[in-house]
């Protein structure tokens, strides 16, 4: 592809930071200027990613917008930035939810405003710049970059109570992953610097590469760590309630409907096309942790007591969701994989943004506080509904659309893991709408429920887009999916150069053995 | 000697002797100066230090001087340029503490001087004898820094135990010489190294067990495992600038004598010690980190602290290759700014403070000076090894070298390590940014306004160069890749 000009993508990364440097020189006490600096820095972050989006050539395999500046010549590191299908999609999620996430939090910060804007718009650098770095170690910087700004952000404005436990171990948990995605990275580097002579963490580059099986393994088990703690996969999702129950709101949302993503994103854009053999090798494990993900999360939801965590668990659930449809190997399950990222980034963000109104008004998350709210809060009811149903996957929203693409794929890879992934979606049904009968339906319990302030301008004006976004995927899903769908299939390409399609394989084990057997014949 | 060949000689020594110089003024000047009025002394050994490091030439390839003695090459700037740099900061940052703590002397900073004098002399050594020499300039004179605050009983027990370990390493390694002078017959490096020839390796009993105390000798000055045991005692018992200085200062000295040690004079007997290397730098960084995270003195979590980065530094000595010193030398320099920033942050809230050194005393931080509190989330978060910074980039490309040298399962090590270092990190920022007990605050007052010009300038450069060399790595890397080259 062509080399743009004028550097669209490293302006909409960099954007934020600008913004970061204007707010170091406003007044501490001049609190509206701080957070229309922000809203506008947001929102011009935005702008940029819809003129990406209106400039991107669907019909186009390959990466697009790229930038391509030496770095580190010495050391084969490239300043390397390009979006395909995939990026794509993500970059405008999170640009979406950016001027959100500063409208939400217009009344919520009460102390240290102009510091969380800072965190906010650096996450927002971070956040941009994993989803478009085509370089390796850029990659690895930004990946580590919104560490700080997000462990922050539960450790200053997190819920008092216990917000050091949850930064301290997300903080841990994901730095643990990601040394370990470095090593893999440095021999990943090194095995294409021996076998080729070319020194080079450019990702388009090392795809090139035909790596060893043996080889194969130990690298997807070091990549595949960093972005199994990040999704997060069970067993390695204690993190998860911790970090989201104890963060503000703002911190909650982005964490669900932005981190958890690159941990999705790094299994189907380096996992995946990297190491084909030792991704259809690991496809049994991937899954069965998956599916546990998907009912073990389902059943700890319907045990919370707590809103946000009972949201936090539905989402290992629904993560599990994506992995399995990343992993079934066919292009329905990937593509709804890729759809049901976005999906769940926009209802479990409304759900969390919803939760966090209501906190703002009873300073209570417990379900047990709450009851027939629908009587004092009509506009709050309906937008938690929509949520609630979006996340639950009734069909004319978005949940639907990528749940059902993700059972269809699975199903033709293997019925029986389609039946269980099904269980899924009865469990939700089940935790959420149980959830919404206690706090919205019957009599008012409380009597502080009674005199409870219905949403505000501002607060629908946050909901609405997001609503808004909801309907538009579920009914027209094709604009999204459309973009997405040349870069899925060139990455089931990638795994199916190499080892039998789903169709022709008669057990995902025969084809482990089978992919073993092929390797050894070598 | 013509006086003629003599001043030419001499400028192969121009940095150390300009050192040397400012350091004599300094004790004249002394006489003169009242009590109360030394920082001026201060000033006039910055002045020196600065001069020398505006005068470091970058063309030489490498020329000898004395005879074979000492070699400027760009090998010994660079690491001249790094000792320099960091002796600048700790005089910034020791002009306001000496006057608060009573201890403000002319002695002070000559006795800085003659220990970078010592330093670069050592870095310099082509000949045993003035490796040796370097060695006990610096040592000498870091053994009374110690001992500076005699009222102190914790600085008395700290430089006694200084001396008597530090005399134990000298004995060590001028031992080591002794049986390497036997085997080889010279103390020259190039000498030995002629005589051992260049490619295989050599057996020979005398020479190993000469090149083993030699790095018994390194091992005690750069407190690697099990030689560390005086670190965490002196360390905390030193003046906290002082500490600072030992700890980047003696780190770079005595790294870049061992590097020219191994691979100008010894490379024959290199591959016999290859895997005791290894068990150093893993037993180093390990214990290092384990020791540091039980530690509720900051001073002593980041004394232990620069044990476990002793260990990854060293990871690159195991490394053994061009890429590998290269990165070492990168990873000194950030190494020396990062921690030099971190114990200056200590040194600037022990000022306003009674002690300064507990996790306690940190709390709150984040309000009461959000400079400080920044600097210190800045430079912690640059130890612990996170991008974009200088620490970053110095762990990088160790670890890359290593991966390269095959020594993937010591980097595993390394990045397991890196983990538990940024638990023990994490907590001190945490502690900075964590509300404290308004009632029970002695200093509610923002503290920024207190800040010196000296405490200022030292931690607004060291600030700086982390964050550059982090994002520009480029620049410091190729300037280390020709550093490097001469000894290749």
């Amino acid at each position: 592809m062509e080399s743009v000009s004028f550097p669209l993508l490293s302006t909409l990364v960099f954007l934020p930071l600008l913004g970061v440097l204007v707010l170091l020189v406003v007044d501490r006490d001049n609190e509206p200027v701080q957070r229309w600096t922000a809203l506008t820095v947001m929102g011009g972050c935005f702008g940029l990613a819809l003129i990406v989006y209106a400039g991107f050539d669907a019909t186009n395999v390959a990466y697009q917008f790229e930038e391509k500046i030496p770095w580190m010549p010495g050391l084969g590191m490239t300043y390397h930035l390009g979006v395909d299908g995939i990026s794509l999609l993500l970059v405008m999620l999170t640009a979406f939810l950016g001027p959100l996430c500063v409208l939400a939090c217009w009344s919520d910060i009460r102390y240290r405003l102009k510091e969380f804007l800072i965190c906010l718009l650096l996450l927002q650098t971070g956040m941009l710049g994993v989803f478009v770095s085509l370089d390796l170690v850029l990659f690895y910087i930004f990946w580590e970059v919104m560490l700080i700004p997000m462990a922050l952000l539960i450790l200053i404005w997190g819920h008092p109570a216990r917000r050091i436990y949850a930064a301290v171990k997300f903080f841990l948990y994901t730095m643990a992953g990601s040394v370990f995605m470095l090593v893999g990275i440095l021999v990943l580097y090194f095995h294409h610097a021996r076998t080729t002579g070319v020194a080079s963490f450019d990702l388009v580059t090392l795809s090139g590469l035909n790596l060893p099986f043996s080889l194969q393994l130990w690298l997807f088990l070091a990549f595949g760590v960093a972005f199994a703690i990040k999704v997060p996969m069970f067993p390695f999702h204690t993190w998860l309630p911790d970090a989201h129950t104890e963060a503000p709101t703002v911190g909650s949302v982005v964490l669900a409907a932005v981190l958890l993503k690159m941990g999705t994103y790094g299994f189907l854009r380096f996992n995946l096309p990297l190491f084909p053999e030792a991704s259809v090798f690991f496809m049994p494990v991937m899954v069965a942790l998956a599916l546990v993900g998907i009912i073990y999360g389902a059943f700890m939801c319907l045990v919370q007591e707590d809103l946000k965590r009972l949201i936090a668990f539905s989402s290992v659930s629904h993560l599990g969701f994506v992995i399995l449809g990343l992993f079934s190997f066919t292009l329905q399950g990937m593509q709804g994989g890729v759809l049901q990222m976005i999906n769940h980034g926009l209802s479990t963000g409304a759900l969390f943004l919803l939760v966090g109104m209501l906190y703002e008004r009873r300073h209570t998350r417990l379900i047990a506080d709450f009851g027939g709210l629908s009587t004092p809060a009509p506009a709050l009811t309906t937008f938690f509904m929509i949520a609630t149903l979006a996340s639950i996957g009734l069909p004319g929203l978005n949940g639907f659309v990528g749940e059902f693409l993700i059972l269809l794929g699975t199903f033709r890879a293997k019925p029986v893991w389609a039946v269980l992934g099904a269980t899924g979606v009865i469990l939700a049904a089940w935790y959420m709408l149980w959830m919404f009968q206690r706090v919205f339906f019957g009599a008012v319990t409380h009597d502080e429920n009674k005199r409870l302030r219905d949403l505000v301008p501002r607060e629908i004006g946050v909901l609405v887009p997001v609503v808004g976004m909801i309907v538009w995927i579920g009914v027209a899903p094709t604009t999204f999916l459309e973009k997405s769908e040349p870069a899925v299939s060139h990455v089931l390409q990638k795994v199916r150069e190499r080892v039998p399609t789903a169709e022709e394989r008669p057990s995902a084990w025969m084809t482990a053995c089978a992919a073993w057997e092929h390797i050894k014949g070598k | 000697m013509s006086v003629v060949t003599l001043l030419y000689e001499c400028q192969g020594i121009f940095s150390a002797l300009i050192l040397s110089v400012t350091g004599i003024l300094v004790l004249l000047l002394d006489a003169f100066s009242p009590l109360g009025r030394k920082g001026r002394l201060g000033a006039v050994a910055v002045t020196g230090t600065l001069l020398a490091l505006a005068l470091l030439r970058m063309d030489s390839a490498g020329s000898t001087y004395f005879q074979g003695m000492v070699v400027w090459d760009r090998f010994s700037v660079f690491l001249s340029g790094v000792l320099l740099l960091g002796s600048v900061l700790v005089i910034f940052l020791s002009l306001d503490q000496l006057r608060r703590t009573g201890l403000e002397c002319g002695e002070y900073y000559a006795l800085v001087l003659f220990a970078t004098t010592g330093m670069i002399l050592m870095v310099q050594a082509a000949h045993f004898i003035v490796l040796f020499l370097g060695l006990e300039i610096f040592s000498l004179a870091i053994y009374i820094l110690v001992g500076l605050a005699r009222h102190e009983k914790r600085a008395n027990e700290a430089a006694v135990k200084y001396v008597l370990l530090g005399g134990f390493a000298s004995g060590f390694l001028l031992y080591g010489l002794t049986f390497i002078y036997g085997a080889t017959g010279s103390l020259s490096m190039n000498a030995i190294a002629a005589h051992l020839g260049k490619g295989e390796t050599v057996f020979n009993p005398y020479l190993l067990l000469g090149s083993a105390l030699v790095l018994v000798g390194f091992a005690f000055k750069l407190a690697l495992v099990p030689f560390h045991l005086w670190t965490p005692d002196v360390y905390e018992g030193a003046p906290t600038p002082v500490t600072a200085y030992m700890a980047v200062g003696v780190k770079a000295a005595v790294f870049g004598a061992l590097v020219r040690t191994f691979w100008v004079a010894l490379p024959a007997v290199h591959a016999h010690w290859t895997l005791f290397f290894w068990a150093l730098a893993a037993m180093t960084m390990t214990v290092g980190n384990l020791m540091a995270l039980a530690q509720d003195s900051i001073k002593r979590m980041l004394a232990f602290s620069s044990v476990a980065h002793a260990g990854y530094l060293f990871m690159a000595v195991v490394a053994d290759s061009q890429d590998a010193l290269t990165a070492l030398l990168v990873y000194l320099l950030a190494y020396t700014v990062m921690n030099v920033g971190a114990f200056g942050v200590l040194v600037t809230v022990q000022n306003r403070q009674e002690s300064g050194e507990r996790l306690e005393d940190v709390r709150g931080l984040g309000r009461r000076s959000p400079f400080l509190a920044a600097c210190m989330a800045l430079f912690l978060f640059s130890l612990a090894g996170i991008p974009p910074t200088a620490g970053f980039v110095g762990k990088f490309m160790v670890f890359s070298a290593a991966v390269q040298s095959g020594y993937t399962g010591l980097v595993i090590v390394a990045v397991i390590n890196s983990v538990i270092a940024a638990y023990y990190y994490l907590r001190v920022v945490i502690t900075i940014y964590k509300p404290g007990d308004e009632s029970s605050e002695v200093f509610s007052e923002p503290m920024t306004a207190t800040l010196s010009a000296g405490e200022k300038g030292a931690l607004l450069g060291a600030g700086a160069l982390t964050a550059l060399v982090g994002v520009w790595p480029h620049a410091f890397w190729n300037l280390a890749r020709q550093a490097v080259h001469v000894l290749f």
